[in-house]
This record gives C-alpha cells, sequence and structure tokens, in this order.
C-alpha cells in the first residue's frame, strides 16, 4: 500500500507546479516592493493581516492549501460536477444584479462585511472552463458540426454577455480567449481569420481618414480581382464574393465602427481605446464628457495618466534596472493602482530590461509547457481543460503586459499570480492545480 | 477526431511566441532604447529646491554699512494639514473673519495646490509675529517661514539704493528662465544695476517627492547638491552723512542734489526731492506705502538725479564761454557793453545788470552772470569764420556738448537714466522749415530754449571744469569685494575720458576766476565759505506748465552748479530745485552747506540754523495740489465707471485706509422705518425691490439680509406687531 504522501505526487508535473510558485513569490516581493513603507517591521509585516503584501501570501498560503485538496479530489470528480459548477457559477452572477455594490465604476462586486469581497465573474473563468472541456467531450458531441460550435460558443459567451451588464468589460473580454480552446479543438480556421481581420478593419478606421481607407480597400479588391482573374473567368461566384466583402469591409468601416462608437460602447470606453491608440478623443456633448468625466479615477485623466506614469516607471528601469526598493517611480506612487493592475511596473523599474525578459520567459515557458501538457493528455476532457487554462493565462498576460506598456486599451485585467487581490491569486492557483490533478491521470479517459 | 487537429498546436505556440515578441520588443525599445522615461522619472521625483544666498551689503565710503539684510516672517498654510485649526483665535490675530480665512485658504489651493505651502499672511509685523509664534501650536498646518528683506540702517538713499521685489514675467524671459517665480530681484537703484553681483550664486538641493509633491528626503543623499554662496559686498565713494545732510536740506522741495568727487567720478550724494524713507517699502507696509508713492503725482518715486530733466539756465554760462574760448572766437579779455539788454536779435533779451562795465570780460561777465553777454558769444561761436554756416557752426557747438556729456546717456550706475535734450540742427530745420540762424535759438546761450539736462550731467559738467577737460564717467561703486578679472562691470568706470583736455588752460582758468568771483563777489554771495575758494554758478531758469488746458508760467527753477577747492577740487555740486525762485536763495546755500561738510566734516553752529531753516521750509509747488486733485478724481471716476458703484470711489483714493472688517453679527433686529422716511423710501426705491417688502397697511420696512444661518428675525417693534394680530 502506498502513502497519501506518495500518492499526491505521483505523477505531478514538477516543472509547471515550479513555475507557478517562483511567480506567486515574484509577485509576493513585487507587491513588497510597492507598499513598503520604510521602518515598517518587515517580519510583522508579513504576518500580520494588515499590510497587503501579509495579505498576499496568506492568499497564497491558503491557495496551496486548496491545491493540496484539489489534488486529492478524485479526477472524475471535475467531469462529473463540471455543469453544476457552471450553473452554480451562473446562478451567482445573476446573484451579483441584486446583491452588488458599487466599486470603481463596476458592478460585478458582492462585498461581505469590509474585509472579503467576490467577483463571481472571476471564479467564473473556472467553471466555463470546466464546462465547455465537459461539452467538447461528450461523446455525442461532434464538434465539427456548427450546432456543436453554436452551442460550445454560447457556453463561453454567456456569462461574458453578463459581465457586460455589470459594467465589466474586461473580465468578458477574456471569456473570448476560450475561442482558442475551440480553434484547437476544430473551429474553422476562419472565425479566428475573420476575427482579426475585423480587429485590423476596426484599428484602420479609428487611425485613418474614411475616404483613404475606403480608396485602399477598394485597390485591394481590384488587385485581388486581377490576380484571381482565372479563377473568375472559370467560376463567376468567386467575382461576387470579392464584391461582397469588399462591400461588407466598406460598410464597416463607413458605417457599424461609427455607430458602434456612438451607440454601443461608453464614452469613456471610446476614450480609453482612442487614448491606447494615441489619438485624441473629443466627446460629441455634455453627457459624453460627464460620462468620461465619472468613470476616470481621480481629477487626473485617468487611462493617459495610468499609461503614461507607467511607462515612464518601465522606461526608467533602464537595461539593468535601478534595484529593488529603489525605484522612485513605484516608491513614490506616481502610477495608480500599482499594486494590482500595474505591478509590472515594479517589475521593469526594479530589474529593469534583463529583469523583465526573465520575467516575461516564465511565463512564456509556462504556456508552452500546458500546451505540451494538453498534447499528452488522453482525454478530451483534459485537453480542452488545459488549454483552457492556457488561453485565459495568455489573453491576461498579453493584454496585462500590452496595457502597462501602451501597446493596449487600459481594462482592468490583472497579472496572474503576480497581481495583488485574492481572489485571482486563489482562482488562477485552482485552475493550475485542477489542471495538475486532471495531468496525474493523463492515462485515463475522462469523461 | 483529436487527431485531426493535432497541427493546430503549433499554431497555437506560433501565436503565443509572436505576442511575447511584440512585447519584448516593445519593452527593449521602451527600456534600453529611449532615454525620454528617465529624464521623466527624474522630473517626476525629483524637486530641485532652491537655496537663495544672503544678498550682498553695501557700504559708504568710510565703511557704515548702509543697507543690510534681516528677516521677517511670513504665515504659509498647508491647506490638507489644516485640521482642528482654532479658527475664531487665529482670525482674531489677524483681524480678519472666518469667510475671509476661507476665502483665502481656497485661493492657497488654487496657487500651490493642497500639499504645498503658499503663504496665508506675508511680511508679519513684529508685534503679529510674536503673538504668532507663541500660538503656532494651536495651528496645525500653518508655519511661519523666515523671508530675507533689507534693513536701511541710515533712512537714507531711496533712489539710488532700490529695492528688491520679486519677479515678474517680463524679468524672467529677459533672464532666460534663470530666475523663477518667487524669486527676489532688484527691481531699480543699485540693487538692480549691480543686481548679479549682490545675488551670489544659488545653490540647488535635489529632493525626492511623492506623487503628492510631498517632500521624502534628499535625493542620493546629496550628490548633486550644490552650495549655496553669499551675494558680494559692494563699497561706494557715497558719503552717508553728507546723504542725509542733503536729504535733510531737500525735505518738502522738488529737485536734485548731485555731488561727485572730480578726481574719480564717485557719485558722492545723489538725492532726488520729493523722497521717501527706503524702510517703508520694506515690511508689512510696502503694499499701501508703495500704491500711496506710485499715485502721488509729485512722482516720488523717480529719481530727479537721473530722470529729472532741466533747463540748465544761467549755470551753462561756464560753458559757454569755454566753447567760445575754445573756438578763438573771443578771448579772456573781451568784454560786451551791454545796457540792461541784449538788442541783437529781434526778440530782447533782458539782463538783470544795467551798469555799464558789468561785462568787460569774461571774469566779469561771468560774475555778474550777464545774460547779453553769453548771449552774444553763442551767436559769435555759431557764426564763426571757419565754419562758415549756422547749421554746420550749430553742429560744431553740439558736439562741444556732448562731449560734456549733454544730450546723450552718461552711463552712471544706475538704471533706466535719461539722456536730457541738446536738439539735432534736423530738429530745428523741422520747426523752422530750414530757415534758421543764431537769433532763432539765441536762448541756448543762456541755458534756455529746448536745452535739458539732468542733474548728474550737469555735476559731471562741474567735474570737467574743475578738471580742466577730463572726467571719470560719475558712478557709486568704487570696489565688489573679491573682485577678480572677471567682474567687468567696473571697467568702465575706471576709464578716463579726455573729452575736453583739448581747450588750453588758461580758458579753463579765466573760467574758474569767473566762477570764483560769482562766489566772492557776484550772484552767488550766500554760498561763500571762509577759508574755501568755491567756484560756482547760479542759475534761474523759467517754467511753465500747463494746468486746466492753460499754459501758466510757475516760478523759476533754482539752479547751482560749483566745484571745491578751486586749486585742488575735492567736490563738485550739481543743485536744482524746482519752482524755488532765483538760484542764489536756495540752491546755492544749499550746495554751500554740502561743500562745508564734505571738506571740513562738520558745520559751523551759527549756520546750523540756517540748515533748520532751510529743511523747514516747504517748497512744494502749489499747483501739485490741483494736479494731484484732478488725477484723484479722475481715476475715481474710472474705477466708479468700472464697477458702476460709487462706494468703490473711496476705495480707490490715494491715501484712503480701509477700515479693519468687523466680525459679522449673527443676526440683527429689523429695523421698521418711521413713516416719514418711508415716504422719502418709497419714492426713491420702487416697491417691489427685493430687499423691500410691501406690508398690508402700505408700510414699507427694509430688512437687512440675515446673515448666515440666522433663522430667527427679531422683531422689536411693538407697534408692528399689534398690527399684525388685528
Amino acid at each position: 500500500m502506498r502513502t497519501n504522501n506518495n500518492e499526491i505526487s505521483k505523477g505531478i508535473d514538477g516543472l509547471l507546479l515550479f513555475l507557478y510558485i517562483v511567480l506567486c513569490l515574484i509577485g509576493i516581493v513585487s507587491i513588497f516592493a510597492t507598499t513598503y513603507n520604510e521602518g515598517e517591521n518587515i517580519v510583522d509585516g508579513f504576518l500580520s493581516f494588515r499590510t497587503d503584501y501579509g495579505k498576499q501570501s496568506m492568499f497564497f498560503l491558503f491557495s496551496l492549501f486548496a491545491g493540496v485538496v484539489i489534488l486529492l479530489t478524485d479526477s472524475k470528480f471535475f467531469t462529473a460536477t463540471a455543469n453544476l459548477w457552471y450553473t452554480a457559477g451562473i446562478v451567482l452572477l445573476l446573484l451579483v444584479f441584486p446583491f452588488h455594490s458599487n466599486i470603481k465604476g463596476t458592478e460585478s462586486i458582492i462585498k461581505f462585511g469590509n474585509a472579503f469581497q467576490l467577483q463571481p465573474i472571476q471564479l467564473c473563468i473556472v467553471f466555463t472552463n470546466l464546462a465547455l472541456a465537459k461539452y467538447i467531450s461528450r461523446i455525442e458531441t461532434d464538434f465539427t458540426k456548427l450546432r456543436s460550435q453554436l452551442i460550445a460558443a454560447s457556453i463561453v459567451v454567456a456569462p461574458a454577455l453578463l459581465a457586460i451588464l455589470q459594467k465589466e468589460t474586461g473580465l468578458a473580454l477574456v471569456y473570448f480567449s476560450f475561442f482558442l480552446v475551440m480553434f484547437r479543438e476544430g473551429l474553422p480556421a476562419i472565425v479566428l481569420v475573420i476575427g482579426f481581420s475585423f480587429a485590423i478593419l476596426v484599428v484602420a478606421t479609428l487611425l485613418m481618414d474614411p475616404n483613404v481607407l475606403a480608396l485602399i480597400l477598394t485597390g485591394i479588391a481590384l488587385l485581388s480581382a486581377y490576380f484571381m482573374r482565372r479563377q473568375i473567368k472559370r467560376h463567376k461566384s468567386v467575382l461576387f464574393w470579392i464584391i461582397a466583402i469588399w462591400a461588407i469591409c466598406v460598410s464597416i468601416q463607413r458605417f457599424a465602427v461609427p455607430f458602434i462608437f456612438d451607440h454601443v460602447l461608453k464614452p469613456y470606453q471610446v476614450k480609453r481605446i482612442y487614448d491606447t491608440i494615441g489619438k485624441d478623443y473629443i466627446p460629441k456633448d455634455a453627457a459624453a464628457l460627464a460620462d468620461i468625466e465619472k468613470n476616470t479615477s481621480q481629477k487626473k485623466d485617468a487611462g493617459n495618466y495610468n499609461v503614461k506614469q507607467s511607462k515612464i516607471a518601465i522606461g526608467s528601469g533602464g537595461l539593468l534596472g535601478k534595484g529593488l526598493l529603489k525605484g522612485t517611480q513605484t516608491r513614490y506612487a506616481f502610477v495608480p493602482e500599482q499594486r494590482t493592475d500595474f505591478i509590472f511596473c515594479t517589475i521593469g523599474e526594479s530589474f529593469g530590461f534583463v529583469g523583465s525578459m526573465i520575467f516575461i520567459s516564465i511565463y512564456v515557458v509556462l504556456l508552452f509547457r500546458i500546451v505540451t501538457i494538453a498534447e499528452r493528455q488522453r482525454s478530451t476532457f483534459s485537453r480542452c481543460y488545459a488549454y483552457g487554462v492556457a488561453s485565459v493565462l495568455f489573453f491576461h498576460i498579453a493584454i496585462n503586459l500590452c496595457m502597462t506598456m501602451g501597446l493596449a486599451p487600459v481594462i482592468g485585467i490583472p497579472l496572474p499570480f503576480v497581481s495583488y487581490g485574492g481572489l485571482s491569486l486563489v482562482t488562477f492557483s485552482i485552475m493550475i492545480f485542477i489542471l495538475l490533478r486532471l495531468d496525474k491521470d493523463r492515462q485515463m479517459v475522462l469523461r | 477526431m483529436p487527431a485531426f487537429n493535432q497541427s493546430r498546436q503549433n499554431i497555437i505556440r506560433l501565436i503565443f511566441a509572436a505576442t511575447f515578441l511584440i512585447i519584448a520588443g516593445r519593452l527593449f525599445i521602451l527600456q534600453v532604447v529611449s532615454d525620454k522615461y528617465k529624464l521623466l522619472a527624474l522630473d517626476n521625483a525629483v524637486y530641485k529646491k532652491v537655496i537663495y544666498p544672503d544678498r550682498g551689503i553695501i557700504f559708504d565710503r568710510n565703511n557704515n554699512a548702509i543697507l543690510n539684510n534681516t528677516i521677517i516672517y511670513d504665515l504659509t498654510v498647508t491647506p490638507y494639514e489644516v485640521k482642528q485649526v482654532d479658527t475664531f483665535f487665529l482670525c482674531n490675530l489677524l483681524s480678519i473673519d472666518t469667510a475671509e480665512f476661507r476665502e483665502r485658504i481656497i485661493t492657497a489651493i488654487i496657487k500651490n495646490g493642497r500639499y504645498r505651502p503658499s503663504v496665508f499672511e506675508g511680511l508679519l509685523s513684529l508685534d503679529l509675529q510674536a503673538k504668532l509664534e507663541e500660538n503656532i501650536w494651536r495651528f496645525p498646518g500653518f508655519t511661519l517661514i523666515e523671508r530675507p528683506i533689507r534693513n536701511y540702517l541710515y533712512n537714507a538713499g531711496a533712489h539710488l539704493l532700490g529695492d528688491i521685489g520679486e519677479v515678474d514675467t517680463a524679468i524672467i524671459r529677459r533672464s532666460n528662465y534663470f530666475y523663477q517665480m518667487g524669486d527676489f530681484v532688484g527691481r531699480s537703484g543699485l540693487e538692480q544695476y549691480y543686481e548679479s553681483v549682490l545675488m551670489g550664486k544659488r545653490g540647488i538641493q535635489n529632493l525626492i517627492k511623492d506623487n503628492r509633491n510631498r517632500l521624502q528626503g534628499s535625493w542620493e543623499n546629496g550628490k548633486y547638491d550644490t552650495a549655496a554662496s553669499a551675494g558680494r559686498n559692494l563699497y561706494t565713494y557715497l558719503d552717508i552723512e553728507l546723504q542725509q545732510l542733503a536729504e535733510k536740506l531737500m525735505t518738502n522741495k522738488v529737485g536734485s542734489i548731485v555731488a561727485i568727487d572730480p578726481k574719480t567720478g564717485g557719485i558722492l550724494t545723489m538725492v532726488s526731492g520729493p523722497s521717501f524713507d527706503p524702510n517703508d517699502l520694506t515690511g508689512s507696509t510696502r503694499q499701501r506705502k508703495y500704491a500711496n508713492l506710485a499715485l502721488d503725482v509729485s512722482a516720488p518715486l523717480m529719481n530727479r538725479a537721473t530722470r529729472g530733466m532741466y533747463e540748465p539756465g544761467s549755470t551753462f554760462k561756464p560753458i559757454g564761454g569755454l566753447v567760445a574760448l575754445d573756438m578763438g572766437v573771443i578771448t579772456a579779455n573781451y568784454g560786451l557793453a551791454c545796457s540792461g539788454a541784449y538788442y541783437g536779435c529781434a526778440k530782447v533779451i533782458r539782463c538783470e545788470h544795467s551798469n555799464p562795465g558789468h561785462a568787460a570780460n569774461m571774469r566779469l561777465a561771468l560774475a555778474n552772470s550777464c545774460n547779453s553777454y553769453f548771449s552774444h558769444i553763442y551767436r559769435l561761436t555759431l557764426d564763426n569764420n571757419k565754419d562758415r554756416s549756422v547749421k554746420k557752426g550749430y553742429t560744431h557747438w553740439k558736439d562741444y556738448m556732448n562731449a560734456f556729456g549733454w544730450g546723450q546717456r552718461l552711463g552712471v550706475d544706475l538704471p533706466n537714466e535719461l539722456p536730457g535734450n541738446i536738439p539735432d540742427t534736423t530738429e530745428y530745420n523741422k520747426d523752422y522749415r530750414g530757415y534758421w540762424n543764431s537769433c532763432t535759438n539765441v536762448t541756448l546761450g543762456i541755458g534756455q530754449d529746448k536745452m535739458q539736462v539732468t542733474p548728474v550731467q550737469l555735476a559731471n559738467a562741474m567735474c570737467i571744469i574743475a578738471n580742466k577737460g577730463y572726467y571719470y564717467t560719475p558712478h557709486f561703486v568704487e570696489k565688489i569685494e573679491n573682485e577678480t578679472a572677471k567682474d567687468s562691470i567696473l571697467n568702465k568706470f575706471r576709464e578716463k575720458h579726455a573729452a575736453l583736455t583739448h581747450i588750453p588752460d588758461e580758458a579753463y582758468e579765466a573760467i574758474h576766476a569767473g566762477m570764483q568771483d560769482v562766489v566772492e563777489s557776484g550772484t552767488a554771495r550766500s554760498a561763500r565759505i571762509p577759508g574755501i575758494s568755491i567756484c560756482a554758478k547760479t542759475g534761474t531758469a523759467e517754467k511753465y506748465t500747463i494746468l486746466d488746458g492753460k499754459r501758466i508760467k510757475l516760478p523759476n527753477n533754482s539752479m547751482f552748479v560749483c566745484f571745491a577747492p578751486r586749486e585742488n577740487p575735492k567736490i563738485a555740486i550739481a543743485v536744482a530745485v524746482e519752482n524755488a525762485g532765483f538760484g542764489s536763495t536756495w540752491a546755492a546755500p544749499i550746495a554751500s552747506f554740502l561743500i562745508e561738510k564734505y571738506l571740513t566734516d562738520s558745520i559751523r553752529t551759527d549756520r546750523m540754523k540756517e540748515v533748520e531753516r532751510i529743511s523747514n521750509t516747504n517748497l512744494m509747488p502749489s499747483y501739485l495740489k490741483r494736479k494731484q486733485f484732478i488725477a484723484d478724481s479722475t481715476r475715481a471716476y474710472f474705477y466708479f465707471n468700472l464697477r458702476k458703484d460709487s462706494s468703490y470711489i473711496k476705495k480707490y483714493l490715494r491715501g484712503y485706509t480701509t477700515t479693519e472688517k468687523k466680525p459679522v453679527k449673527a443676526a440683527q433686529p429689523v429695523k421698521i422705518k418711521t413713516p416719514e422716511e418711508t415716504v422719502n423710501s418709497r419714492i426713491q426705491k420702487p416697491a417691489d425691490t427685493p430687499s423691500a417688502h410691501a406690508i398690508p397697511d402700505g408700510k414699507i420696512i427694509h430688512i437687512k439680509k440675515p446673515s448666515r444661518k440666522a433663522d430667527i428675525i427679531w422683531i422689536n417693534d411693538e407697534k408692528y406687531l399689534k398690527n399684525q394680530e388685528s
């Protein structure tokens, strides 16, 4: 008979666990560097629940405890209860509407007393991941069919829509990263291509003069018609398609984007998008201006100010950095939200380009490791789940880093394992530990 | 079919890799390629605190400090630290009300933000500062900040020393942004001219600040800090006791005195009247006193020694004589038979003397100040044989004037000097359409017409005559403390100008003899001091002004120039007293006292009475009162038009002091006016104005607007109450 201890450690992917722990520790150190005040008792700070770094280490310990519990659970438990969790998650999300409290402009947080707050939309990422994996891995699901693809998409989109209703656009976008999982499982590549082209078209619309862009699109259409003239001779429908695509593109650029910006998105969101591409947004009316003022935190022009200060912090790090606790930008709180969404500033300023590259490569290794793990699973459920973890982490990391460097609009998305925040740390930990548990049984077929 | 999509894992890996490559590239550009962000970070976090050095001190010729530095306190407030302040007590101390207190705090927040201190009450009086210092613990957020100001130990030399004040945007721009807002800089006088010397070198302390601009300690342990070095002292030629005497003599007079040491060009005394106490413009009273001085039509802030333009009158005659002698148009023995007037031109020029032989030679003519003689030799100068044309002759004459330093700026070490006026031929050509001759401006020969000089130019001309041809540019500063080769500021004052040394000594001797006779036996006998040979010339210049649209003749300006002793000149003086009458009555004795004081270091006791008499005489021209009245009422009318409120008129009148605000009472009883009054008020005021309430029985009561939080209106009038009940 084997002891329990042996059972836990057997078959666990050591590298993944190691990277996870390293990232969590980096996070605690970074939070320490940003929030430590000179003269504070460090030991006391870590042991008490008063300081942010103390809290974060407590949450880390709690995550490890939860991890052990997960590792001790039977892997079939997750497949069996996946739909249950998802349902519970949706119910929680619905409960948010009557019970939410308004914090920092979102209506997605339920507060229990002063100390503890719950953001169900964050927790729901795990549940959605499980449910999606469960649905795709069903024997009766044939993912090549459009119907199953639509059902899978709706599993993903439903919580995202609820999130948008709760004014939490940032986390809603996270759910769209699950399309990467579906792509792996056979969603036609054309969906991704179309999505990508649409994004490029939207950005181009914002950046360029509408007439010039229309001319460019027409030029592309004419060129492709010229190069495909032989096919067109054979099948007249090709020409029709080219004209149709051209018409759609132009109408998106001419009508859809202005419509979305004027009527669908909130003025402050439009402003953030404009800030990112480096253009000035001039609100149409007083109401729009008021909305921008209401949603930009403090007196300063939040989006712009945050990004500017964060770029200064990262940029001033130089090649080798200023050293821990020596960065003036982060020490003297020039970057707002720097312990949560802008934690990367601390790393960039303290450790410079070299440190940042090491830090980023830890993430890259982690992601590639997860993909490798995913591909070695026998069961579709585990593979889908692993890809889900990879996609969610990838989306978080990429958007967060781009955000701090001014490459993406400021949407409140934390840096996994590093940003301050109990719930986000616990959520990501649970995801990783479920993956580790599933990976332990990679030879089994779970359904 | 899992196997079917196996290859897609590589696409996903590719997407991951590509994204992170972009991020890495961006990171490389931000951190390694671009320098911009490092500078921005420094800008964010490092506050360069300027350490101001002590300004240099100014000494007189006997090494007495004329001014030095002292400290006065400002009460500053840091708005975010203001919590639980005993507002009422503080308001009582500063004698302001709580509304004013609120207003000042808000102003401070607007000006400097919540986290930076800003001045709450500047330049505290000593008494107030003591009271505040004792109680400052009651007012968290308030601190007393010291601020160095100038202290004038002798209460003298206000004009020449100048004052320091905060820089304005124009100065900052001119200094190429060397100065910053709030810096103090010399705004006039020596303070301005020698700003670079007196200022010293500012130090810079690098301090770390946080996102709310709160200072957090020094940056890099002060590695890049620079120390401040104190301003250097100035040692001047000024004789402060002489200056005090001169200022005493000029009290209640409009005019100027300049005394120069001819051997060095050092200015011994420079007075401009009316003057003021320089200490008034430093302390807590600055604002009010400065406004009073600036709005005074007698212009006490103007330095008349360098900016006052006077017709020299007869004081020009020695120079006219010198020019004629040098041109060779006359000799010292040349005489003119003057019978009381000059008839050479169409316009008759009157002379004070008519006894024959009073202008028998240059010496006599000077001593008797014969107008005819000098008008005539002026004409001879212009119509000389060599030049053959009056215009060439005039240009020649003007060159002499310029050589004497007239008609152009001397370059005194005071800012904003005026050049005086010696008109060009073009000016006369314009006025007389080219047709003019030596008769047209013959009064130039007796120092009238368009000729105007400043007192410092007049005194400098005396130096040239005393020195027989050379001079040094008049200046105050003899040497700078720790002077090095780099200090080129004094170089131009050490250069000897041999402007008129080509005039033969005999000519000078003749003029000297004539000028000495002026004192010994001529017009300036009142200036005589036994044992000292004084050369002098009185002057009486006619003045006109336009008042209420009419050109009126004013009393003559009393002018006097002199130097002494004749053999070895040590002091040259020019005195101008506006609208005082003859030169010999006022200007001459003033100069004589100064010579006595300077050369013998004291004034004889029997003459002290005379000093008192002169200093007690008020010679302020009476027309100034009328001018002041016109200026004040014009200003009052302007502000009335601006505000449409007659109560503002008082506020903008000169010399009006605001009464201290009394604390607002909580509530005031309603006054019910007696019937007689209501009739009047109804006529004056329509009943539907907001403050008038119509009562059913036709009475109108005016309710004073209740001050804040006063909900209860006390009604005392029993009659009114009864009326209401019924």
